[in-house]
């Protein structure tokens, strides 16, 4: 109590004694300058990529920052390359692995925060040590395995491999939240004749909703940036998701930037604009309760 | 310490137990059946997760290990046993030396440079200006955008004939010609390594600077109100207070971005395709390409870079000691 009041009165004492009454200090003003430039510089590549897909073919290579007429043929040429195909294999495979992310996350995140069990701790550090591990350092038994011995497409395969290693980060994420919410609403479902697993759905999943929400995310746009792994399980160009497409915009000797770019965009600026609702719980979830 | 107390919590729980069932007459175990039963019972929940885990993550651990001891030969047929000829391949590879070099620089690099940025950037963005929530949005995007795309716009803005870098370059008189040997950077070994860790450090900062930015606003204020009335000055509040109970967060971002940075593929692989003959290939780089032509001694590198994974692993495991605990 006392604390929360010191907390809530000092950033106001500290904004007096630091700044009189005057307006706005200089140093204040070189303060909001400097983050500015920050946050100008963090999306600059980004701003680079949008104008790209606008310059007209002729000022392509104009030694300018910003074209002189900005056309929007890019992105609608850009689907004669076949893109919508590979668009579709990119939701395929996210929304194939969020699913199943969440169909085997929340079971497990439950069972963990509800009971105590022998082997509880094992399996939470199993689950924090793959999600230390990342598809590029198992790359080649990934490989192995989808080319040897298990015949899946492509597609299935990136599903699968997409959600094992960011099972972790969602069974986190949802075992803080479900520990948080208190065992009596439950138990008063129970009580009133619902099962545990019909208590679960009633009262527990609603409550944990943002957890839910911030997983799903998540795990969505990671399965949809994902590179390594879709560029070596897929071999044919309609298999192909988004990343990998991109990349083979890239020529030896000549590369269709304007499109690359233009595919670029659809593919980019969603996936930062969906971030943005999750931004402040992701930390979290990564750091897994060790940041508190 | 604090372990030493957990761990016979841990041991006391289950006696307790036991002799709550035992009651006050002689032992009687729980029947088998029972036992058994109160065992498997977490198996229902949890079983989808762990045959996830096995499928995708255990299994490619042992094929890595099976590949690593086969002879498979370029056009990919497996003949049989190669015991650690892979090995004593990869060992007297002449790339191999100056890759695993580049690759200590490479990681030790970038983390320390990204490292540094988010200390100053977190304690910038921990101070309320107007306007906070946009930057913060700002510095959201290089992580959540896919890390290949990011490459690709800074190899477009590395372009030796019209990228912006070297527009800039040029109009400050730092770059002479256009498509001249200074202006293709990435042509450049040295000076594409300096780009790609530039690069790295770039996707890297947001993630580090949003962890010491949570590790920041844990700090409970009336520590810093405290020190104030001690007549602490800025710096030596630093050091004695924030950077001390900072670390917890720190440790725990080190230890993801190096994982992060050592397993980093896509910046490399985008912008100079580790090339010109491997002199800008990290070992992650280095084992994809061996994987092209010699499978076995990719195989064999991908063992050896999981060996330093594991070790990671280890440490960060150490590092989270406590977040294991209550779980």
């Amino acid at each position: 109590m006392a604390a929360a009041t010191v907390a809530a009165t000092q950033p106001q004492e500290r904004a007096k004694r630091t700044r009189p009454k005057k307006p706005p200090t200089l140093r204040t003003v070189l303060l909001c300058a400097a983050a500015y430039l920050v946050g100008l510089i963090f999306i600059l590549p980004y701003l680079e990529m949008i104008v790209t897909a606008l310059r007209p073919q002729a000022e392509l290579r104009d030694r300018d920052y910003l074209p002189h007429h900005l056309t929007f043929s890019n992105f609608t040429n850009i689907w004669s390359t076949g893109l919508g195909t590979n668009l579709s294999v990119s939701l395929e495979i996210s929304i194939g692995a969020t699913l199943l992310v969440l169909l085997v996350a929340i079971p497990a995140a439950y069972y963990t925060s509800r009971r105590k069990f022998r082997g509880k701790g094992v399996f939470l550090i199993l689950v924090l040590v793959t999600q230390m591990f990342q598809p590029t350092s198992l790359i080649v038994g990934i490989y192995q395995e989808f080319t040897n011995t298990v015949h899946v497409n492509s597609t299935v395969a990136l599903i699968l491999v997409n959600a094992g290693f960011n099972l972790a980060f969602a069974i986190w994420i949802l075992n803080a939240y479900f520990g948080a919410i208190p065992k009596e609403l439950e138990e008063a479902a129970m009580v009133d004749g619902t099962s545990r697993i019909g208590a679960m759905f009633r009262v527990i999943i609603p409550l944990a909703l943002p957890g839910i929400v911030t997983a799903l995310i998540f795990t969505f746009i990671a399965a949809w940036n994902e590179f390594i792994t879709a560029l070596t399980l897929t071999n044919t160009d309609s298999s192909e998701p988004l990343t990998v497409k991109m990349n083979t915009f890239i020529g030896q000797y000549s590369t269709d930037w304007q499109h690359l770019f233009a595919g670029s965009v659809i593919a980019t600026i969603p996936v930062i604009i969906l971030f943005a609702f999750i931004e402040g719980k992701v930390v979290s979830g990564l750091t897994a309760g060790s940041v508190k | 310490m604090q372990e030493t107390v957990d761990t016979t919590a841990d041991a006391a729980a289950p006696t307790a137990a036991r002799d709550r069932s035992t009651g006050a007459g002689p032992i009687v175990r729980p029947s088998l059946a029972r036992r058994a039963r109160r065992a498997l019972a977490p198996l229902p929940w949890l079983a989808p997760a762990l045959a996830l885990i096995a499928f995708v993550v255990l299994w490619p651990v042992w094929e890595m290990f099976t590949t690593s001891r086969q002879h498979i030969n370029s056009y990919g047929f497996n003949l049989g046993d190669y015991g650690w000829k892979n090995y004593s391949t990869l060992f007297a590879d002449p790339n191999l030396g100056s890759v695993m070099a580049r690759t200590a620089l490479w990681t030790f690099a970038i983390v320390a440079i990204t490292v540094l940025i988010s200390l100053g950037l977190a304690q910038l963005l921990n101070r309320s200006f107007p306007g906070r929530r946009l930057v913060r949005w700002a510095l959201i995007a290089p992580w959540a955008a896919s890390v290949m795309m990011t490459a690709i716009v800074f190899r477009w803005m590395l372009d030796p004939n019209n990228g912006v870098v070297n527009v800039f370059l040029h109009q400050i008189g730092v770059v002479k010609d256009f498509n001249g040997s200074q202006a293709s950077w990435l042509g450049d070994p040295t000076a594409a390594l300096w780009w790609m860790i530039a690069v790295a450090v770039f996707v890297s900062v947001p993630f580090t600077t949003y962890a010491l930015l949570a590790g920041l606003t844990s700090i409970p204020t009336d520590v810093y109100e405290a020190a104030r009335m001690d007549g602490a000055g800025k710096w030596r509040t630093y050091r004695a207070i924030t950077f001390p109970l900072l670390r917890p967060a720190l440790l725990v971002a080190v230890l993801i971005n190096l994982m992060n940075v050592f397993n980093s593929f896509p910046i490399i692989w985008t912008m100079t395709g580790g090339g010109p003959d491997y002199q800008t290939s990290t070992s992650t780089v280095y084992m994809y390409a061996l994987k092209q032509f010699n499978i076995g001694e990719s195989g064999a590198l991908s063992v050896v870079n999981f060996g330093v994974v594991i070790i990671i692993v280890l440490v960060f495991l150490r590092a989270n000691r406590s977040a294991l605990k209550e779980g």
